[in-house]
């Protein structure tokens, strides 16, 4: 079936001045935050219809599209994409502009039908109404506006903000490079783009992202299971690190140069820059590199409040931790066993075994299959009084088998799937606790969230956990980075590299 | 033949204004100039062939007659069968487009007419503005919201 896109707009110009840019075939280049570079082939003008124009767009891919029809007398121009990078067939587009005539402004109408392998509708429709028409709209006013000033006389970016007749303002705004999720599905749902940030606001600050940690949550979020946080178009990603190059107006404390790290509960990592609220941030020591607290924040502090607020880590105390050589696991083991604690790990291959010992594990269950409660209460018979989860429904039973009287059960994540909804009276029967955590919540102050960052880098310092190995991806290669954490072959930290 | 083209943004819905224009036996109820409005032959005012009568504010008569309606594309054509305007072969066409990054629509009227000569000028100005841009701006001060229509 085909796919029909329609997007609007009013630009506050004449429509002579609109058209002269948008009648113009090879000239997206220079207005349109998506098209770094566009020829017409074969050295036909760019006002015959026939010729075809050559995109390339700033997140590496490529359009070649055909000029099928040019009315001057009507305001339109109608195009087809020969060959593009995105699966659209036999995709026409028109685009018409109409004078409004009581006050001498465009109406910009930008319609195309095309159709698209099953399943991909939803996103493609997404992507070709947000980030082609819509982004392009407000691409030209930004143009528009930029070219009168310069008409002017008006020098560089902030003469064209102050001067823009349509208040839109934010034509200095630099663009990013991002990954957005075009859908909720499999890894391929994550897509390089180009971005434009917005107006920075009093109390944010701008970082220039170099390293952003992958985390279990990202490919929760990918897949749609928390739709109320990540809605496809969107950007993932809950933590990175940096360099401050701005800062509001209302953000004291900090200077322009400063190295940073964040992580906040709203996604948008995935970017090469970001404007983020100034209470998500702390500030790194000397000792801690961009790239390693990237790495380490989000799952650092994690094992900080298992051990220190949710677990009550005490001396002897008998800890059940899955997935023991991945991300949290590894740091939650020799932290836990430096704090005295006694822990049985899981993990799915004697690779991982060998890892987990080395953090501190006093006996590790290899298991592929959710079986551990029984070699659990071989070595601890009186069962874990803390289980930290990140398995979810396939091991649930086991878990709570496994669960000492009194214990407590804290769910972390659910890689086999969500729990099913727990009975209090499953709870009775070892007058047991269960939690389901959310670490931003731990740090919803900025002093809770300092103290934890502070006690984290004073840890690493200190030598209670050693500095997680690190697995690189360019920023591009997100994808890929997913399937590495989902295969569960990796262990250490993930970090993307903008 | 002349043409006469009139464009405006208002500030509703398009399903909102399309809600008030398309009864072709309404315009009283939304432009200033019509005092009193009927369809011959008790048609319905949908029924595409119907012809309906005004009266308008200075006391002329005009009959005119619906060509074509489409709730899909918010179009409506219709041509005028007799009026004290002098015009000949007229024929309008009033249409409403979304603007789809706002609650806000597009709107046209336009039309074409013949005339004798040396007339055209102030006929264009009398459909155009007293006419066109006049129904325009009654319908930006209605400040219609949600598809109440009345």
């Amino acid at each position: 079936m085909l796919q029909r896109v329609v997007r609007s707009t009013v630009i506050e110009r004449p429509v002579e001045e609109v058209w002269e840019v948008l009648r113009d075939f090879n000239r997206h280049d220079q207005w349109h935050g998506l098209v770094s570079r566009s020829t017409i082939e074969s050295g036909l003008r760019a006002s015959q219809v026939g010729c075809v124009r050559a995109f390339t767009l700033r997140d590496g891919g490529f359009v070649r599209e055909q000029l099928l029809g040019l009315d001057d007398r009507n305001f339109r121009s109608t195009y087809c994409i020969v060959e593009a990078t995105l699966p659209l067939e036999r995709y026409v587009a028109t685009v018409t502009l109409k004078p409004v005539t009581d006050r001498r402004h465009t109406f910009w109408h930008w319609s195309s039908t095309f159709g698209c392998p099953r399943g991909e509708e939803l996103a493609l429709c997404k992507v070709v109404g947000d980030e082609v028409y819509e982004a392009g709209f407000a691409d030209l006013r930004r143009y528009l506006s930029r070219s009168r000033a310069l008409a002017r006389g008006a020098v560089g970016d902030r003469g064209a903000a102050v001067s823009g007749a349509q208040g839109e303002g934010s034509s200095a705004e630099p663009a990013v490079q991002a990954v957005a999720l075009e859908g909720y599905g499999d890894a391929r749902q994550l897509q390089p783009q180009t971005r434009r940030l917005q107006r920075l606001g009093p109390r944010e600050v701008r970082v220039r992202q170099t390293a952003v940690g992958v985390n279990f949550i990202d490919i929760y979020l990918r897949r749609g299971w928390i739709p109320e946080l990540l809605a496809p178009g969107a950007v993932p990603g809950m933590e990175a690190a940096g360099e401050l190059v701005a800062l509001g107006s209302e953000v004291t404390g900090l200077q322009e140069g400063d190295r940073v790290a964040y992580m906040g509960p709203v996604p948008g990592a995935y970017a090469s820059g970001r404007n983020v609220p100034r209470d998500w941030l702390v500030q790194l020591p000397p000792s801690v590199e961009e790239e390693m607290a990237a790495a380490l924040l989000l799952k650092g502090i994690t094992a900080d409040y298992l051990l220190h607020d949710l677990g009550r880590v005490r001396p002897g105390a008998r800890w059940l931790v899955h997935a023991a050589a991945g991300g949290v696991g590894s740091i939650l083991c020799q932290w836990g066993t430096r704090l005295g604690a006694r822990i049985v790990g899981t993990v799915s291959s004697q690779e991982k075994a060998r890892l987990a010992r080395n953090w501190g594990c006093e006996h590790v269950i290899v298991t592929g299959e959710y079986r551990f409660a029984e070699s659990l209460r071989y070595h601890f018979p009186e069962g874990a009084e803390v289980i930290v989860d990140g398995l979810g429904a396939a091991a649930a039973g086991e878990n709570f088998q496994a669960l000492a009287d009194c214990g407590h059960w804290i769910s972390l994540g659910q890689a086999s799937g969500g729990l099913e909804p727990l009975a209090p009276d499953l709870l009775v029967r070892k007058s047991a606790s269960f939690s389901r955590p959310v670490a931003f919540a731990y740090v919803a102050t900025r002093q809770a969230l300092q103290m934890r960052a502070q006690r984290l880098w004073s840890a690493l310092e200190a030598g209670s956990f050693q500095r997680p190995s690190i697995e690189r991806f360019a920023l591009a290669q997100a994808a890929e980075a997913h399937l590495r954490l989902e295969s569960r072959a990796s262990s250490g930290s993930i970090v993307l590299l903008p | 033949m002349i043409r006469v083209y009139v464009s405006s943004v208002i500030q509703a819905p398009a399903t909102a204004v399309w809600s008030r224009i398309r009864d072709f036996n309404g315009l009283p109820v939304w432009h200033p100039l019509i005092a009193e409005s009927r369809i011959e032959n008790s048609w319905p005012s949908d029924r595409i062939g119907c012809i309906r009568q005004f009266r308008t504010r200075d006391g002329g008569t005009i009959r005119e007659r619906l060509l074509a309606l489409s709730d899909y594309d918010y179009t409506c054509t219709y041509e005028i069968l007799e009026s004290p305007m002098g015009v000949s072969d007229y024929v309008a066409t009033l249409k409403l487009t979304p603007v789809t990054d706002g609650d806000r629509c597009f709107a046209e009227w336009s039309a074409e007419f013949g005339c004798a000569p040396g007339r055209e000028e102030e006929l264009a100005d009398t459909i155009g503005r007293g006419v066109f841009q006049a129904g325009f701006d009654a319908l930006k001060r209605a400040r219609l919201h949600d598809g109440s229509g009345g």
